[in-house]
């Protein structure tokens, strides 16, 4: 599955100086990550809580600039924009969903409120009219009706202000929107609704999406490409399917044994892991898996994998995965 | 199932919420039983009420919620009407709470082990030496190292800080624990583990627990008897294998369908439509008829009663007069 390169981050990295003004100690949030996503693609980015992945999304947003490392959008360098003009142009065509549908809607305005502000902002030819219209049009895209314009955000349940979140994303006309756990606070009835829309966003307006999540399961559901981070770096990636029939990183392997699945019997693998991510402070070289990791050799302690091809598009950046790709399989 | 090893029965239990546009009834007519060692899973959206039910039967409801009608028996004795001062003698002894959200139900200002101290005070009157030993045995149980008596909960990670909400639950080697979502904080790994360990702990010290949740999938592994709710009234209820393997309401058909599996083919999935009904203007007769795929006209017009049908407690009327086509289990995900 091939496509258009559409946002490439390049060894992008992001640290926070953590502690008083006299502190030294910086947090490694995410370190060294490089990945592209494609036009039409919907991509995972999957991970357990402080593993980075709301960080990539935030400097892909523009909200944090990286350390270090680069973006490249289209072709062009994102840290080369100046111009208020380009700045607003960027921030159209990648918005951000956020995971909170309770606290990223203005309770005290109408519903269509946040949407309207926005076309004024980075659609400002349009006149009131066509402000309007575009409010239904992306209301309907998202499926809800036009009554529900007029509505505040109190009336709303938790699945049709997320809708409304991604309303507000689409009318901006987007490339690519990034959604930070669009669906983790949602009931579960009421999560594939959601899911079904961002898969139909891409298949009919061709927009691609970076989706967040720690479910693995709503991954599969959706996304083409998989991207597994571990403490700020990229354990595993590749398309969906075939990184979760053929998991190589152990972590990889943890996060799917740790899935509910009523369907499957229990496994215990997950439930005897009582290991928590480290909190990357001032890291020193070596796997950062290797305090939970059931292969860990010696070299793992001193050397800091890298991502490499073990199949066809299909990184992992484990020495053991890397050296006996066999000996992995039998683990599983 | 027999009489002697019962230790909770709950019998015909409402709840209203008093308000100033009238009563409002979120938990409707819910009775069940409890045996000693058991563990009961209670599922359904936000807003069906089960963390209602569960208040309701820890005594902890305070206005405007009030118990309608209907009994809560807990080791013999009715707990509804009782005062606090009676109820003293039974909270956190024989029966304890495990909330939500532990980093709100933990005191920030406090260390993890002068929580302890103030829990074990306020039902007994321990030595010093008491407490120390049996916070320090507790946390052991929950595989905590007991240096984190001295932590405070914001040194804690999420796992470690419902970890010791649980080991504070057992500090009197209760019969009854009762959970009210306690992973939903937590990332799948960490959630994993939890369930495993709180399965662990049920099995070698025989409590029994009341275990609420709306992720269903969660505890298929881990309960005994599952109870289906919604708009604040007991759908289906059976042996939790029963109830997935031969899901009798439409709802909870649609609860199972509705999340995605990580294998086997991907199928596209539909969810439930619409949202579960406001409680102070219910949908005439059944109360899922109007988000039902099977809904005919009679559904809107007669209450379905709760009514045994094979070996689970079904409130559907199609089901009763057995025009619903067979259950069936799903699998499912969608892709281009």
């Amino acid at each position: 599955m091939t496509t258009t390169e559409l946002l490439r981050a390049d060894h992008l990295t992001r640290h926070f100086k953590i502690g008083g003004a006299l502190s030294r100690r910086t947090l490694h949030a995410v370190d060294d990550v490089s990945f592209s996503i494609g036009e039409r693609e919907i991509v995972a980015l999957a991970g357990e809580s402080g593993s980075g992945k709301s960080t990539i999304a935030r400097v892909l947003a523009r909200i944090y600039s990286p350390t270090s490392g680069e973006i490249y959008f289209e072709g062009k360098p994102v840290s080369q924009i100046r111009s208020r003009h380009d700045r607003l142009r960027y921030s159209g065509l990648v918005p951000m969903v956020f995971q909170d549908p309770f606290g990223s809607i203005n309770p005290v305005f109408r519903v269509q409120h946040g949407v309207l502000r926005s076309l004024k902002l980075h659609r400002p030819e349009l006149s009131a009219q066509q402000r309007a219209d575009e409010v239904a049009r992306v209301f309907e895209a998202v499926g809800l009706g036009a009554d529900m314009l007029q509505r505040f955000p109190f009336e709303l349940s938790g699945g049709q202000r997320q809708r409304v979140g991604f309303a507000q994303a689409l009318a901006m006309r987007p490339k690519l929107i990034l959604a930070d756990e669009p669906v983790s606070m949602l009931d579960v009835s009421i999560r594939i609704g959601l899911l079904n829309l961002m898969a139909e966003l891409r298949d009919t307006m061709g927009v691609s999406i970076l989706y967040i999540t720690h479910d693995i399961a709503s991954a599969r559901y959706v996304a083409d490409r998989l991207i597994v981070m571990y403490a700020g770096q990229i354990a595993e990636s590749g398309p969906i399917d075939e990184v979760l029939a053929n998991p190589r990183h152990p972590y990889t392997q943890l996060l799917l044994s740790a899935v509910p699945d009523p369907r499957a019997p229990l496994s215990v693998a997950a439930g005897t892991d009582r290991g928590e991510p480290p909190k990357v402070i001032d890291p020193t070289p070596g796997c950062r898996f290797r305090w939970r990791c059931p292969l860990a050799i010696d070299t793992c302690a001193q050397v800091t994998p890298v991502l490499k091809e073990l199949r066809p598009d299909h990184e992992a950046a484990c020495h053991v995965a890397q050296a006996t790709a066999d000996q992995v399989k039998a683990f599983t | 199932m027999s009489e002697a090893h019962e230790i909770l029965e709950v019998s015909r239990l409402s709840v209203d919420y008093v308000l100033d546009r009238g009563d409002v009834r979120a938990v409707d007519d819910v009775s069940f039983t409890l045996d000693r060692g058991e563990f009961l899973g209670i599922v359904g959206e936000s807003g069906c009420g089960k963390s209602t039910l569960l208040f309701a039967v820890a005594q902890l409801l305070s206005p405007p919620a009030r118990i309608a009608a209907g009994s809560v028996t807990f080791e013999g004795t009715n707990l509804v009407g009782l005062t606090d001062r009676q109820l003293s003698a039974v909270r956190w002894r024989d029966m304890s709470v495990v909330m939500q959200s532990a980093m709100n139900a933990l005191n920030p200002v406090k260390s993890i082990g002068a929580q302890f101290k103030d829990a074990m005070k306020a039902h007994g009157k321990p030595t010093g030496e008491e407490i120390a030993a049996r916070s320090a045995e507790v946390l052991r149980m929950v595989g905590i190292d007991p240096v984190h008596l001295k932590s405070y909960p914001h040194q804690l990670s999420g796992g470690m800080r419902q970890r010791s909400m649980i080991a504070m639950a057992m500090l009197f080697t209760p019969d009854l624990i009762i959970m009210d979502e306690p992973t939903s904080a937590l990332d799948v790994v960490a959630q994993r583990s939890l369930m495993v360990q709180i399965k662990e702990l049920q099995l070698a010290y025989g409590f029994a627990v009341i275990f609420v949740t709306h992720d269903m999938s969660l505890i298929s592994h881990f309960s005994d008897r599952l109870m289906v709710m919604y708009a604040g009234q007991v759908d289906e209820f059976g042996t939790t294998r029963t109830v997935f393997d031969r899901p009798l309401h439409p709802y909870t058909q649609g609860l199972l369908e509705a999340f995605p599996s990580i294998r086997g083919p991907k199928v596209p999935l539909k969810g439930i439509p619409g949202n579960p009904p406001d409680m102070a203007r219910l949908p005439a007769g059944c109360r899922f008829q109007p988000r039902c795929p099977h809904a005919v006209d009679k559904c809107t017009q007669v209450a379905p009663e709760l009514v045994p049908i094979d070996e689970a407690l079904v409130r559907c009327l199609r089901r009763q007069d057995g025009t619903l086509p067979a259950p069936a289990g799903q699998e499912g995900s969608l892709s281009r």
